[in-house]
């Protein structure tokens, strides 16, 4: 797979125009989990189209929870969340679907289907947009390629390792071209050499207009990530509530 | 189209995998189907007799005459002639003896033993039946008239009883079926619960994940009601070709052409009923879901 992952993404349409409005804007939100205390309280920010950002914090600041909000898994339970320019807070469940599809999530345990074939994890957005086969088959594969997993197409998760199964994961995410991209630890399960191929692909998508945001622990990939912005939770809050993007990793600043 | 659903792409249907066909709710499905369908069908043939039965007695009346009658026949011939009569049928006193015979024996010919005569007659329907009764008293003074209605009165009400008894069961088993449908649909949702939270977080929309359970679920359903069907049709065929004395009984009970078409369409109704509630209970419980 080596040379797989050194080119860009397979892509044949611009995103320039995404790249100059917020993406994501939050006004006062929080979030609880039923009758327990606040996991996230009083968030602030807006994510600009095609930026990329680190979301950083120890375990237990609100990370993944500030995830499932951004990609519409979970409602705040005050506040506003405006996405792609709608207000989503409130909106009827009905109306989310089209958004979920403008957003591409690569989970820390992959979540990938077990009894389909790397072909159909990866074919499965596509698939839900209502795209046919013949239009299908030819991205799939290029995608499959792309990340190095061309001869595993019909090879299903529990035959492929876990660097494999993050590659599928990361495919599936990517192959609708979405305009955000989130990312939950994607490194946590790999080596460094890996870690150092997503960076690599994460910013080859970026620079195609995806905006992205990486939630994770990892200090090596935050430093060599010099154009990335950062987000710190701590404790369900931003770290820095009046410039939370005015907190750049240690090798940047 | 409305059944597109129904014919869903080999992508689309390896997306629940390959558990069609297993588990228990084809042969829940099955047992219900033969039950209704034997309960049906003697709903039916109930309803068909005692509408026959109720057909036969409605206009029919019968002169009793105690001790015999010695002029039985002047008797009949005076009914005969009355207006709106339609049919007489003399029963003189021997034939009721001879009939006696097969429970009283030798006894049955006693003269101790008081026996009537009889003279059954049917009439338009909606007749009066004071004019036939005063030719009848003017020859038989002490005789009486009866409508046979009345006697087999209750006969004809438990057999309606018996009747929607019957349909009333073919209800209680649809909703049994239905509810076993609600919970293996419940069990699918659970089973594929990580399959549906990926398809929701890519955009699917309740509907699309719908169509999946709901086409997995209307194919168990119609394989289940129609080997349910098929092995009441065996019973009902078998019971059919060797009932003459159940038919005896019951006067020849039968099931009528519409009868049958309703009992064959019966598994696409019950098929149509898991179907239907199989989807509301996955798009009430994808509610449930952000």
């Amino acid at each position: 797979m080596d040379g797989a992952w050194q080119g860009g993404p397979p892509c044949k349409r611009s995103r320039e125009g995404s790249q100059l409005a917020a993406i994501a804007e939050f006004d006062s939100v929080g979030l609880r989990y039923g009758t327990g205390g606040e996991v996230l309280r009083d968030l602030d920010f807006r994510l600009t189209g095609g930026g990329f950002y680190f979301l950083t914090g120890p375990s237990g600041a609100g990370k993944t929870s500030l995830l499932k909000l951004l990609y519409l898994a979970q409602r705040p339970t005050r506040g506003r969340i405006r996405l792609f320019g709608e207000e989503l807070s409130e909106a009827p469940r009905e109306s989310l679907p089209p958004f979920r599809r403008r957003i591409g999530v690569v989970f820390q345990d992959f979540r990938l289907i077990r009894h389909l074939s790397a072909f159909d994890n990866v074919a499965l957005p596509l698939r839900v947009a209502g795209a046919s086969e013949e239009e299908i088959e030819g991205p799939v594969r290029e995608m499959l390629a792309w990340v190095g997993l061309a001869d595993r197409a019909s090879a299903r998760p529990p035959t492929l390792s876990g660097g494999e199964q993050q590659r599928v994961a990361i495919a599936r995410a990517v192959i609708n071209r979405p305009d955000l991209l989130v990312a939950d630890e994607p490194t946590g399960n790999v080596d460094a050499e890996m870690a150092k191929r997503l960076l690599h692909l994460f910013t080859a998508l970026n620079r195609l207009g995806t905006t992205v945001v990486v939630a994770t622990h990892d200090v090596g990939l935050i430093s060599a990530s010099p154009g990335a912005e950062m987000i710190r939770l701590e404790n369900g809050g931003l770290a820095d509530p009046t410039g939370m993007l005015r907190n750049p990793p240690a090798g940047r600043a | 189209m409305m059944l597109d659903w129904l014919f869903a792409s080999p992508a689309d249907r390896r997306l629940l995998g390959t558990s069609r066909f297993r588990g228990p709710t084809p042969w829940v499905i099955a047992i219900m189907s033969f039950s209704i369908m034997i309960i049906a069908a003697t709903g039916l043939a109930l309803a068909n007799t005692a509408g026959s039965l109720t057909r036969a007695v409605e206009a029919r009346y019968a002169v009793e005459i105690p001790n015999g009658a010695s002029d039985l026949d002047a008797l009949a011939a005076a009914i005969r002639s009355a207006p709106g009569v339609t049919s007489v049928e003399a029963v003189p006193e021997s034939e009721m003896r001879r009939t006696l015979e097969r429970w009283l024996g030798p006894a049955a010919q006693s003269a101790d033993l008081p026996v009537p005569a009889l003279v059954n007659f049917d009439v338009k329907p909606g007749l009066a039946l004071a004019p036939i009764e005063r030719r009848v008293r003017a020859i038989a003074p002490g005789a009486q008239i009866s409508a046979h209605a009345d006697r087999v009165g209750p006969l004809l009400r438990s057999m309606r009883a018996l009747q929607w008894l019957a349909f009333g069961l073919v209800l209680l088993l649809s909703a049994a079926a239905a509810a076993a449908v609600v919970l293996a649909a419940r069990g699918a949702l659970d089973t594929h619960r990580s399959t549906i939270e990926v398809m929701h977080g890519i955009g699917a929309t309740d509907l699309q994940l719908t169509h999946l359970f709901q086409r997995k679920i209307a194919l168990d359903a119609l394989l289940g009601s129609l080997v349910g069907a098929a092995a009441g049709s065996l019973v009902l065929l078998l019971l059919a070709s060797g009932a003459s004395f159940a038919g005896a009984l019951v006067g020849g009970a039968t099931l009528a052409p519409l009868d049958l078409v309703a009992l064959l369409l019966l598994p696409l109704v019950l098929t149509a009923l898991a179907t239907w509630v199989g989807r509301m209970a996955v798009l009430a419980a994808l509610r449930e879901t952000l």
